[in-house]
């Protein structure tokens, strides 16, 4: 929301008299710059970190004491507020943009074809993440065919039929599942398997139940919200035609929202697709290529990252590299996820007026 | 939402009987599936609770075991929290009132990005880049501020510390408390606001006496949501803290208590027998910390949407 005032207008220029020109924050960020690195060289302590927290600092009184001169003690205070919200949002950003240069910096040596294609097995320290991948794609694939149905159906048991107290405890506990903690996800797999199966056991299915777990509210949530904008003329429109509820349902209110849904479950897929923890104590780790999620250990990338920087072979500086090469390729599906997810939905969405 | 009529024993009437059992289904498969979670957690951590003290690891009862663990999980997801919580109200405010319309769209994409960064990636972001960037940082605040006992020192020469893992949590958590603060901040009734600017409000007055006020609560359920994510959250703290079991405020030094989740991360891999019990009585002590944070967040937000 544009607050009126952010151009210099008179009258706001009767709250101290004068008024800043409309350059003058970005004057002041840059003269603050040129101050503090000029100081910090003069001292001999010059580094980009501490060059940042000084300009910062140094604008920010800077600004309010020219304001404060020209404009009054108000307006002052508003531009320090201002100044401070923006550098704390900067601030905030900084570790994104730190990640991400160092991931694509330090991951991109190691990702090479072999890394995609070849597998470690009997190969002493070297060998590829294939098994990881293929082992990706098993366990998140198991995952969503186990939580896309049920969350698309909870929600149209919600959005559709719900009411009363199943409806009720739904929506609460749909809430409190979407607070549990991942590596909790991870040992309620494990305890379901050990108690049939026996203790000690580690399949890749496992790790997919214990996604589930954390996928399936993802699900829900955003498989309602579209689900909900659908709006009721439609529905009406089709009973009045003689259609029954649940061709409604399948021929006009899920194909309404389809763009919607297919979003919505991509989103929780990249959101799942990274985790590590659960995996960590229900697949195990495995150096072949396994794909039958049924039987034995299974890798997957964020593990294998995870274990190749723990537990890195003779040559360390080798794991790292490929526990980066993981680390990227990781970040990668889950952005390509992201933006193809919101692609999909500002390309198919059906307009709605 | 009333389907129209059917006579009975038609086909039509039984796709609409065999739909709706089978969403009624879903909801419910939902709730057991959640029942199960703690039912089967339940029958896991039983064989530790009743097992003496001389066969569990460490030699410790089940309570000495995991109250140093539980320790460090509330220090470090409370260090992420007052450190998350500013800066997640400020970049709410600056996305909801103080940014250029243009680029709102593209700036909330970008701290919904620090959401969808997987943990294990901060780990090792932790660990290579800021752990060694902050050790002059804790080397200083050892030299200045080591009279508190926070900072006390010695500081870490690898930056494998409480603070640092609490900074990256606070990272971690940044997202959602930003983004449950900024949906209220841009409901703040728009009448308020004209009304605050038209008495001649300064921005930031307007702010402080319309939006802070109506925001209020949803910074305090944001943050419990967040508190909640902290506790649970698993692989940062795993790589990056250096653990020794110990009990102890002090937030630069190598020796640092573990938490629960980066505890049966750590050893869940390499247990077997009892030791796995145990460990998942620890998981248990953590889901029900969890389940508390965020039932009563949950009730907050509650009663703001009452009100």
């Amino acid at each position: 929301m544009q607050a009126p005032g952010d151009k210099a207008s008179p009258l706001v220029a009767t709250l101290g008299g004068g008024v800043l020109p409309g350059w003058a924050p970005y004057g002041v960020v840059a003269g603050s710059a040129l101050f503090a690195a000029a100081v910090l060289l003069g001292a001999g302590a010059f580094s980009v970190a501490l060059l940042l927290v000084a300009s910062t600092v140094v604008s920010c009184l800077a600004i309010y004491l020219w304001s404060r001169a020209v404009e009054g003690r108000r307006r002052a205070f508003d531009r320090l507020v201002t100044f401070a919200v923006v550098a704390a949002f900067a601030l905030a950003l900084v570790p994104l943009l730190s990640l991400l240069f160092e991931v694509a910096k330090r991951g991109l040596p190691g990702l090479d074809w072999e890394f995609l294609t070849g597998s470690p097995r009997g190969i002493v320290g070297g060998g590829g993440a294939a098994h990881a991948i293929v082992g990706t794609v098993v366990i998140t694939g198991v995952a969503a065919v186990i939580s896309v149905p049920i969350g698309i159906m909870a929600a149209l048991y919600l959005t559709e039929y719900g009411g009363g107290r199943l409806r009720r405890a739904l929506t609460f506990f749909v809430d409190v599942m979407t607070g549990i903690p991942s590596i909790v996800a991870g040992l309620f797999a494990y305890a379901l398997f050990a108690i049939f199966l026996g203790p000690g056991i580690r399949l890749g299915v496992m790790g997919s139940v214990a996604l589930s777990v954390l996928m399936i509210p993802i699900v829900i949530r955003s498989s309602e919200e579209v689900l909900k904008i659908v709006p009721n003329d439609l529905r009406e429109a089709a009973y009045a035609l003689g259609t029954p509820k649940w061709k409604t349902i399948v021929k006009v209110v899920l194909p309404t929202a389809l763009a919607g849904l297919i979003t919505g479950v991509m989103i929780a897929v990249a959101r799942i697709v990274g985790e590590t923890a659960p995996l960590l104590v229900t697949t195990g780790v495995v150096d072949s290529i396994n794909s039958n999620p049924l039987e034995g250990r299974m890798q997957n990338l964020a593990v294998y990252a995870y274990s190749e920087y723990r537990t890195p072979g003779v040559m360390k500086e080798a794991s790292y590299d490929r526990a980066w090469a993981a680390a990227l390729t990781l970040i990668a599906i889950v952005m390509i996820l992201n933006l193809v997810a919101r692609l999909v939905y500002r390309r198919y969405r059906t307009e709605i007026r | 939402m009333g389907a129209p009529p059917f006579t009975a024993g038609s086909p039509r009437r039984w796709g609409d009987r065999i739909f709706s059992n089978l969403a009624v289904g879903a909801a419910v498969t939902i709730l057991a599936l959640l029942a199960g979670v703690a039912l089967f957690l339940l029958i896991e951590a039983l064989p530790a609770a009743s097992a003496g003290a001389d066969r569990l690891p460490e030699g410790k009862s089940l309570v000495d075991y995991i109250a140093p663990l539980a320790f460090g999980t509330v220090l470090a997801a409370t260090i992420a929290v007052l450190i998350a919580v500013p800066l997640a109200v400020a970049a709410a405010l600056f996305i909801s009132h103080i940014a250029p319309r243009r680029i709102v769209l593209a700036l909330g994409y970008l701290v919904d990005l620090l959401a969808a960064v997987p943990s294990i990636v901060y780990g090792l972001w932790g660990i290579f880049v800021l752990g060694p960037a902050a050790v002059p940082v804790l080397e200083w605040l050892e030299a200045k501020l080591g009279f508190i006992p926070f900072f006390a020192g010695p500081a870490s020469s690898t930056g494998r510390t409480m603070l640092v893992a609490g900074l990256v949590l606070a990272v971690m958590i940044l997202p959602i408390v930003s983004a449950v603060a900024r949906e209220v901040f841009s409901q703040t009734p728009r009448q308020l606001q004209e009304g605050a600017l038209a008495l001649g409000a300064t921005r930031w007055e307007m702010i402080r006496m319309t939006v802070l006020p109506f925001g209020k609560s949803s910074i305090v359920s944001g943050a419990m949501l967040g508190l909640g994510r902290a506790l649970g959250e698993t692989m940062a703290v795993t790589i990056i803290l250096s653990v020794s079991g110990i009990v102890t405020f002090n937030l630069i030094s190598q020796a640092n208590p573990s938490t629960i989740a980066a505890n049966i991360a750590l050893d869940f891999p390499e247990s077997s027998g009892l030791a796995v019990n145990t460990l998942i009585a620890s998981g248990l002590v953590l889901f029900a910390i969890t389940l508390v944070t965020n039932l009563a967040a949950r009730a907050i937000i509650a009663r703001q949407n009452v009100q």
